[in-house]
């Protein structure tokens, strides 16, 4: 595992420097992780593990919004699975479950792709629809249409830095949302 | 939404910083200052007898502790606010005002006094203590926690009492400037039992208001 960590610390170490592309490479690389590790919590917890893409969702928009509390000068793993933790025990705490998440639910799990059984994560898109319009417009162009910010900028008319403010303020609002279910 | 096109959607914002937990309590603790300090300069103000009592080291020492308070609730909450942090080790820094205390108050003990430990720790105005130290810490208790909200903390209760902590522990130096009881057992006891108001407070708010 350690060469998976250090690669995970030296991807993070260049998305905080600017390289958004690395960033994105990380996210990619960590998802199946998070996937088998909120599948295991899922099981443990007697729930269905059909429903762990939300869960996934969840920890990568935190990871996110919360990344400038990770020391560049600590290994990242410890801090993203401290998230994938917290971000576990809410959702199970939220359908009423008393749980302990066990600490090597993330740590010790064998990465594990969207099974074809899994259902398809629905409640990003649930609250997208409860945003403000603007950071609706935004999100979806960028989110569901893939559009980049430039053709989002056009397409609606706003500035690019117009777009990346309401880009931002859609995705804390959805956090927002998501804790507050 | 797919995870995937989810992920691209947060790529696209990866040019967007939050300030670090750290800066943002600065700034908004300093804005707050100011607003405590004008609440007690415009209410009860400034001891009368203030710039005789400044040699009084018992008078001095009461800004030590409380000072002490704020700066290792300030360390504690921002080593906290980072999720994979654990409190261990770290709680001992909270003793510091304690210790400082329990000093004081030994040193206290080894002077001749006029008046019994029991006057000393009843004091003048406990009662006003107990509220003012509160009322004080309202304004800073929003900024801690609006500062905090930067952080991303395992624990939102325990953040949340440590907001209150720091909070109460500026209101403290502020209030501590009217007070009039300058005995260390006076302020073991009552600025203690203000603190422990805050501090729940902020564990009430945090446990809502902390959470990532």
């Amino acid at each position: 595992m350690r060469g998976r960590d250090e690669e995970w610390t030296d991807l993070m170490r260049s998305a905080n420097a600017g390289d958004s592309v690395a960033y994105q490479r990380l996210l990619k690389a960590v998802t199946p992780v998070l996937r088998a590790g909120a599948r295991r919590g899922l099981a443990r917890a007697g729930q269905p593990i059909d429903q762990s893409e939300d869960i996934v969702q969840d920890i990568l928009l935190a990871v996110h919004l919360k990344r400038h509390t990770w020391d560049p000068a600590a290994p990242f793993a410890p801090w993203l699975f401290a998230i994938a933790r917290n971000k576990l025990i809410d959702t199970l705490r939220r359908r009423g479950r008393r749980v302990f998440v066990n600490i090597d639910d993330f740590a010790e799990t064998i990465p594990s792709e969207a099974a074809p059984e899994t259902l398809p994560a629905g409640e990003v898109t649930r609250h997208l629809e409860a945003l403000p319009q603007r950071q609706r417009e935004v999100l979806q162009s960028i989110a569901v249409d893939s559009a980049s910010i430039k053709d989002t900028a056009q397409k609606l008319s706003m500035s690019e830095g117009a777009v990346r403010v309401a880009l931002h303020r859609g995705l804390a609002a959805l956090a927002a949302k998501m804790r507050s279910v | 939404m797919d995870t995937d096109q989810f992920i691209k959607t947060l790529a696209a914002d990866a040019g967007q910083h939050e300030r670090p937990a750290g800066q943002a309590l600065a700034a908004s603790l300093l804005v707050a200052l100011p607003v405590s300090a004008a609440m007690l300069l415009s209410t009860i103000g400034l001891r009368p007898d203030i710039r005789t009592a400044m040699h009084n080291p018992f008078f001095d020492l009461k800004f030590v502790v409380t000072l002490a308070l704020a700066l290792s609730a300030i360390t504690v909450a921002l080593h906290l606010s980072r999720p994979e942090a654990t409190a261990r080790g770290w709680r001992l820094l909270l003793l510091a005002p304690l210790a400082i205390l329990g000093l004081a108050i030994g040193g206290e003990a080894m002077q001749p006094q006029r008046t019994s430990m029991l006057t000393r720790l009843l004091g003048h105005n406990s009662m006003l203590c107990l509220t003012a130290i509160p009322v004080l810490s309202l304004p800073l208790l929003i900024a801690a926690l609006i500062g905090l909200r930067r952080g991303a903390p395992s624990n939102p209760t325990l953040a949340g009492a440590l907001a209150g902590m720091i909070a109460a522990g500026l209101a403290a130096t502020l209030y501590a400037a009217h007070c009039v009881d300058d005995s260390p057992l006076f302020v073991a006891t009552w600025y203690t039992l203000a603190t422990a108001i805050v501090a729940a407070i902020g564990a009430l708010l945090g446990r809502r208001l902390l959470r990532y």
